[in-house]
C-alpha cells in the first residue's frame, strides 16, 4: 500500500468509521440539516442543540456513508460540543483549509492536532467532498437550512 | 469506406495486437500501469477513431445539409453514411429510421417527449423494470409529474432475472409503453427483449429499448427482435462522446412531433406558421455532432472489424473468471448472476464502502465504479448504498483480472 492510502485511511479513522461517536437521532435538537452527496448517494443527518447563550450543548449524527465521510463527522461531532456557533464555524474553515492542502494556521493548535488525522484527504481531490459532508450539513443546519449545499 | 481493421476469422483471438489500437491503455497511473474497468461507464477510443475524426475536419469539413458548396456536399454525404452505418449495425430495414443524438440519454427523451408524451392521460401506465438507469427512468418520472402517468415497477429476482411473463402481468389496458433495458448497466443482466416484445405487442403495446450497454457486448437486429425504439450512445461502442442513435420503426417516427425547434428540421417557415421536415431530419434542429457521427461510424467499423461476437465472448469470459475469483475471497458478495449476462460484474466488499473500495483500487492503477451506478431503485431493491462495478471491454485481459483481484485482496488486509 501506498503512504498516500496509508494516511488516508489511519487506524483512528478506520475506527471512528467503524465505531462512531455520537451516532443517532439527538431528542431535544433544535437544530437539524441534512447533507447529501448525489455522487455516491451518502446522507448524513446532523442534530445539534444549541442553549440560550449560542452555545453547541449537544450534537449527533446520523447515516451512510464511506469510512471517510462517517469519519469526518465523527470527529467532527466530538469537538463541536460547548463551542459557540462562531467557534464552530471558524473550526469548519480550518478543517477545509485543511482537506483541501491549504493553509490551517486558523485552527488552534489542539484542534489542528486533533483534525490531521484527516489532512491525508487532500491527496485524494476526489474524495474532499466526502470529508466535508457532515460539516457543510452542521453549517447548513446553523443557518437553519434543512438541506445542505456542497460547496 | 469500411476499413477491415482486424481480419475475422480463425485467427486466435490477439488482445495484445488489439490493445495497442488504444494508445492510452499505455499509460501508468498512480506509478503502476492502467488496467481500465470502467467501461461500461465509456469505453476508450482506437486511434482509428481518433484519426478518421482529425482527417475528416482537415480536409472534409462543413456543415451539412445547408450549402451547395463543394465541402458542404462532401460533409453531408459522410454525415449521412454514418446514418446507413448505425443502420445496418442494428440491422434496421431503413436509414431513415435512424435519429442521430447527443446520446442514449437524449434518445430515450426524445421518444419521451415526441412520442408518449401526447398520447399519456392522466393514470395511463408505463412499464418498466427496477434494474432501469436514470435515463431510463426519470423522463418517465417527467410524464408522472406532468400529465398524471402511473409508472409500474417489474420486480427483479434475487440473481437479477427479468422474467418476461411478469412485464406481460403489469401491462393493462392502460399500458401506452413498455421501457426496458436491453443489459442492465449495474447487474449485466441480459432481458429476453424478444420474449418481451411478443407478449407486449400481443397485448397491443409498443417497446422501448435501452440499448447502451446490450449494443456493446454482440450483435442486435432490431427488425428480428421487432423493438418499437432502441436507445443507444455511442462513448461506450468506443467512439466519440455528443453522438448518440434513436432506432424508431417508421411507423412511430411519422406520428411523433418535433422534439427541438431550430433549423434543419423544418419544411418551410413563415411569420404565420411553420411545417416540418420528415423522419430523421424532423428531429435533428440544429447543426449536428457532425464530427462525431463520423466518428461514431468508424468506431462501428473497428467494432465490426474485430467482430462483435468474438469480442463479446472474450469479454465474458474475463468477467467469469473474475466473478468466480471474486466469489472465493472470503467477504465479498456478487450482485446479480442471471444465467444470461454480459461482462459487467457489480460487488460490494463488507464491511468496505464502494468509494473506499475504489479509491483502494484505484492507487493499484485499477479503475472501477463505485456507487449506485444512475440506478438508485435497483440499489434498493438489493438493500445496498452502492456497489463496485468491473466492466469489460474487448482489449482487457486475464492479467488484468489477477490486477483487479490483488487489489480486492489489498482493500480487505486495509480494512478487515
Amino acid at each position: 500500500m501506498d503512504q498516500h492510502l496509508r494516511e488516508l485511511y489511519q487506524d483512528i479513522i478506520l475506527d471512528h468509521s467503524r465505531h462512531p461517536r455520537h451516532f443517532g437521532p439527538l431528542a431535544g435538537a433544535n437544530h437539524v440539516a441534512e447533507g447529501h452527496n448525489p455522487l455516491c448517494g451518502d446522507k448524513v443527518k446532523i442534530y445539534l442543540m444549541v442553549d440560550a447563550n449560542g452555545r453547541i450543548a449537544d450534537v449527533s449524527f446520523e447515516g451512510k456513508g464511506c469510512a471517510i465521510s462517517v469519519a469526518s463527522a465523527s470527529l467532527m461531532a466530538e469537538m463541536l460540543k460547548g463551542r459557540s456557533i462562531k467557534e464552530a464555524e471558524q473550526l469548519m474553515g480550518g478543517f477545509l483549509h485543511l482537506v483541501k492542502g491549504e493553509d490551517a494556521r486558523t485552527l488552534g493548535e489542539d484542534d489542528r492536532e486533533r483534525l490531521e488525522v484527516m489532512a491525508g484527504v487532500s491527496a485524494f481531490p476526489m474524495r474532499v467532498k466526502c470529508a466535508t459532508l457532515a460539516w457543510h450539513a452542521m453549517k447548513a443546519a446553523l443557518e437553519g437550512e434543512r438541506i445542505a449545499r456542497t460547496e | 469506406m469500411n476499413v477491415e481493421l482486424h481480419m475475422q476469422g480463425q485467427a486466435p483471438y490477439d488482445v495484445a495486437s488489439l490493445r495497442r489500437d488504444f494508445p492510452i491503455l499505455a499509460r501508468e497511473v498512480h506509478g503502476r500501469p492502467l488496467v481500465y474497468l470502467d467501461n461500461a461507464a465509456s469505453a476508450q477510443k482506437p486511434s482509428h477513431v481518433l484519426e478518421i475524426m482529425t482527417a475528416f475536419m482537415i480536409s472534409e469539413y462543413a456543415n451539412v445539409h445547408r450549402g451547395v458548396h463543394f465541402l458542404s456536399g462532401a460533409a453531408t454525404e459522410r454525415y449521412e453514411n454514418a446514418r446507413v452505418r448505425v443502420q445496418r449495425f442494428l440491422s434496421a430495414a431503413h436509414s431513415d429510421e435512424i435519429v442521430f443524438t447527443r446520446g442514449g440519454t437524449e434518445a430515450i427523451n426524445l421518444v419521451s417527449y415526441s412520442y408518449l408524451a401526447p398520447l399519456i392521460q392522466r393514470g395511463d401506465e408505463i412499464v418498466l423494470s427496477v434494474m432501469e438507469h436514470h435515463s431510463n427512468i426519470v423522463p418517465w418520472h417527467f410524464l408522472r409529474e406532468r400529465q398524471g402517468a402511473v409508472l409500474k415497477w417489474v420486480e427483479v429476482s434475487d440473481l437479477g432475472e427479468l422474467d418476461p411473463s411478469d412485464v406481460a402481468d403489469a401491462i393493462t389496458s392502460k399500458t401506452k409503453l413498455v421501457a426496458i433495458t436491453h443489459m442492465s448497466n449495474v447487474l449485466g443482466t441480459k432481458t429476453a427483449l424478444r420474449d418481451i416484445v411478443r407478449l407486449a405487442h400481443a397485448k397491443g403495446v409498443p417497446v422501448l429499448a435501452d440499448g447502451c450497454q446490450g449494443a456493446v457486448h454482440g450483435i442486435v437486429d432490431v427488425q428480428d427482435l421487432d423493438v418499437d425504439f432502441y436507445a443507444l450512445t455511442g462513448h461506450k461502442l468506443y467512439g466519440p462522446t455528443g453522438i448518440g442513435a434513436l432506432y424508431a420503426k417508421r411507423a412511430h417516427l411519422k406520428t411523433m412531433r418535433p422534439f427541438q425547434g431550430g433549423g434543419e428540421m423544418i419544411r418551410e417557415v413563415t411569420k404565420a406558421n411553420v411545417t416540418y421536415a420528415d423522419a430523421p431530419m424532423r428531429f435533428e434542429a440544429g447543426t449536428p455532432p457532425i464530427v462525431e457521427a463520423v466518428g461514431l461510424a468508424a468506431a462501428l467499423d473497428y467494432l465490426d472489424g474485430v467482430g462483435r461476437e468474438r469480442a463479446a465472448a472474450h469479454e465474458l469470459a474475463l468477467a467469469r473468471l473474475a466473478a468466480k475469483r471474486l466469489k472465493e475471497m472470503n467477504g465479498v458478495r456478487i450482485i446479480g448472476e442471471a444465467a444470461d449476462k454480459g461482462p459487467i460484474i457489480s460487488f460490494e466488499a463488507i464491511g468496505i464502502h464502494a468509494h473506499d473500495l475504489a479509491t483502494i483500487l484505484d492507487r493499484e492503477g485499477v479503475a472501477v465504479r463505485g456507487g449506485h451506478h444512475c440506478a438508485q431503485p435497483l440499489m434498493e431493491r438489493f438493500g445496498v448504498a452502492g456497489t463496485a462495478r468491473a466492466s469489460f471491454a474487448l482489449y482487457n485481459t486475464r492479467e488484468e483480472v489477477d490486477a483487479l483481484i490483488a487489489a480486492v485482496g489489498e482493500a480487505r488486509r486495509v480494512f478487515c
